[in-house]
């Protein structure tokens, strides 16, 4: 694992001191969530949908073996190959012998949050084999060299005069071309002679339909298509808890997924892949990656439910504010805070912390996936295993001797208001992270307790 | 212990007791009238729509639209003495310079704009991402009011690969611009076929 020398608090702090950029970042993210409203206030039933959506992915979880071999037997049958991985090392091996097998030196991918968190571009360039990435963010992201900041919308963090010059110097226009149009239209000239040249095309998947063995992926670039139809060898990765039972439950799927995600009432290609076509050859990898391990975990195994839409990150007061690069996750946001712990506790400890628990997470979820409530679940255990930070730790045990006793919190409460009253300097210093972002208000001179004391009984009957 | 059987062992010791499927009966589309919703929402997600009589509108409607020295294919048997019929058999490849493409759907659905293609009315499967401009037709009893009729319909399906199509390829990417066209077509029209003039035989693979 590699060592996080940062943790959120610290790399948000480098995201907003551009304040100008916070500020445009908040704003574009929250018109998303407010564009969900408006195309979830036009389905009556749109409440019904999620709970529906809701108790289908609660049976996949309790039925999820059977399901799998379903799924299995049905893909097998449809001529596409299956493989099992238990963890990243083991997908990108899988992909790799394939195309070695094919003599494939150049891969084109689509959308892949999970060959993200197996980190499979590195994996494959290490070994000689060159992959693009077709999804105009993650392109750009890409040849920036980060990770996406966001599941739906890879690039969000970046403003177009940043991204003009990314273009600039790696695929040679004019400097200071900055327009839109003009970039996205260069991308796809670009990128079309990437797949017109690519014999190998990975995609992610979006839902896979145990009953009939076809898996379903959403874009709306039309990039997983371009891949997929022009390759003469075509893999597809899923998390094992992909699954859906049935193909009519694409219907609440399909129909809840963009809406929720981008406020469109779908995606503009919705692709559903059965067999291959004539002369090519298809794989699908079925990864664990801790999936079967967060299963085991009664208060966490609703997070396996996300359908990733992403509309956690856009309504969350704390990712529109820091950007999703300062969670250090492949998934960032709410749903990312609450996966991520079970991949590597120690590394992720910071992420749960990263939350108001203000609950607008679990009210716009899709899936209804009690996030808010798993965040806070999370820092107990984080706590109780001991990967909290010690700051943390010692505010925390000061906080439950405070409040442990009436006598105790009375102390402490007099003590306070006499320091903040004559002494302001000894906490709002450069030493207490507290103060750095924060005006505190004038503290009382006496708590409630004493001026019931002098008062209450003449004046309160 | 194989990888296969190590992971289905861990899912059935850690999957949770069993948890009942919905009731989905309640799902389904108002009596509205869907072929004025589903050109009014296909509009809005940036398509075309045309409402239509006949085949002869339709080429008419085509050859107003688009430059017709440019190469022009189609599945439809209906289209094929104004248009290129496309081959099934030839390298997908080939397609990179098509400039229109015109197909029928099987369905169409109201609340969503959406297409129903199956790969048999693509004619190939690149056909309708890899032209600069897509075309469709769609006899106006096919639309249905919700994808919850649309997939009643459609059933299991006997196809290799399918897709629901609803509009241009787009992509808003770099800050939240809409860009209609990102790497598939950069337009799409829709010719809603009023009755009485469904084809009798579309593209027959």
């Amino acid at each position: 694992m590699e060592k996080v020398e940062k943790d959120h608090a610290a790399l948000a702090e480098e995201f907003i001191k551009d304040e100008e950029r916070v500020d445009w970042h908040d704003g574009a993210l929250w018109w998303i969530r407010q564009k969900r409203d408006m195309a979830a206030k036009n389905i009556p039933e749109w409440e019904a949908l999620r709970e529906a959506a809701s108790q289908i992915k609660n049976n996949v979880l309790s039925n999820l073996h059977d399901y799998l071999l379903e799924f299995e037997a049905n893909v097998t049958k449809n001529g596409i190959k299956v493989h099992w991985a238990a963890d990243a090392e083991e997908h990108n091996a899988i992909v790799y012998s394939i195309l070695k097998e094919k003599g494939i030196e150049q891969m084109v991918k689509s959308k892949s949050m999970l060959t993200e968190e197996c980190h499979l571009n590195e994996y494959l360039i290490e070994r000689g084999i060159d992959v693009i990435n077709s999804d105009l963010g993650e392109y750009i992201q890409q040849l920036d060299n980060e990770p996406p900041s966001h599941i739906v919308l890879p690039c969000i963090h970046k403003r177009k005069e940043e991204i003009g010059e990314i273009f600039h110097e790696h695929l040679g226009t004019e400097k200071g071309v900055s327009d839109p149009t003009t970039l996205t239209r260069f991308a796809r000239r670009h990128l079309r002679n990437v797949f017109v040249t690519r014999r190998a095309a990975l995609t992610g998947v979006n839902f896979a339909v145990a009953e009939t063995g076809e898996y379903v992926v959403c874009t709306n670039e039309g990039n997983a298509d371009m891949g997929a139809h022009l390759s003469e060898v075509q893999i597809a990765s899923m998390g094992i808890e992909k699954i859906i039972p049935q193909k009519k439950h694409l219907g609440i799927f399909l129909r809840l997924l963009a809406r929720s995600a981008t406020g469109q009432p779908i995606t503009i290609y919705s692709s559903h892949f059965k067999k291959p076509r004539k002369g090519q050859e298809m794989h699908l990898i079925l990864v664990d990656m801790g999936r079967s391990r967060q299963l085991g975990r009664p208060d966490f195994r609703d997070s396996l439910k996300c359908i990733r839409c992403g509309s956690c990150m856009n309504t969350c007061p704390v990712y529109r504010k820091s950007g999703g690069l300062s969670y250090h996750n492949t998934v960032a946001g709410p749903i990312g805070a609450i996966l991520a712990p079970n991949l590597d506790m120690r590394k992720h400890a910071d992420l749960p912390f990263a939350s108001t628990l203000c609950g607008s997470c679990s009210n716009v979820c899709p899936v209804k996936i009690n996030i808010h409530e798993q965040l806070y679940k999370w820092r107990q255990v984080i706590v109780q295993e001991g990967y909290a930070a010690n700051t943390k730790v010692l505010g925390i045990k000061a906080m439950a001797w405070t409040l442990s006793s009436p006598t105790s919190y009375s102390t402490i409460g007099k003590a306070g208001r006499w320091v903040l009253n004559n002494i302001p300097f000894a906490v709002n210093n450069k030493f207490n992270p507290w103060y750095r972002q924060r005006d505190m208000p004038d503290s009382p001179k006496e708590s409630f307790g004493e001026w019931y004391a002098k008062h209450g009984k003449d004046e309160v009957k | 212990m194989s990888t296969r059987e190590r992971i289905l062992a861990d899912v059935l010791k850690n999957q949770p007791s069993a948890s009942p499927l919905p009731d989905m009966s309640a799902f389904k589309g108002g009596n509205q009238d869907v072929v004025a919703t589903y050109c009014e929402v296909f509009t809005g997600i940036g398509g075309k729509a045309f409402r239509v009589k006949s085949f002869a509108e339709i080429k008419h409607r085509i050859a107003e639209q688009f430059d017709t020295a440019q190469r022009i294919i189609t599945s439809l048997p209906e289209l094929s003495d104004s248009f290129e019929r496309l081959s099934i058999d030839i390298d997908p490849h080939t397609f990179d310079d098509v400039d229109v493409a015109v197909i029928e759907a099987e369905l169409a659905v109201a609340e969503n704009g959406a297409v129903w293609l199956p790969e048999q009315r693509m004619g190939q499967r690149i056909v309708p991402y890899i032209c600069q401009h897509l075309a469709v037709v769609i006899p106006a009893e096919r639309i249905v009011p919700t994808l919850h009729e649309a997939y009643a319909k459609i059933g299991a399906g006997d196809y290799g690969f399918a897709a629901f199509i609803g509009g241009p390829s787009k992509t808003a990417d770099i800050e939240q611009a809409l860009v209609l066209g990102a790497h598939g077509p950069i337009s799409m029209s829709v010719f809603v076929l009023g009755q009485g003039t469904t084809p009798n035989s579309v593209a027959s693979y």
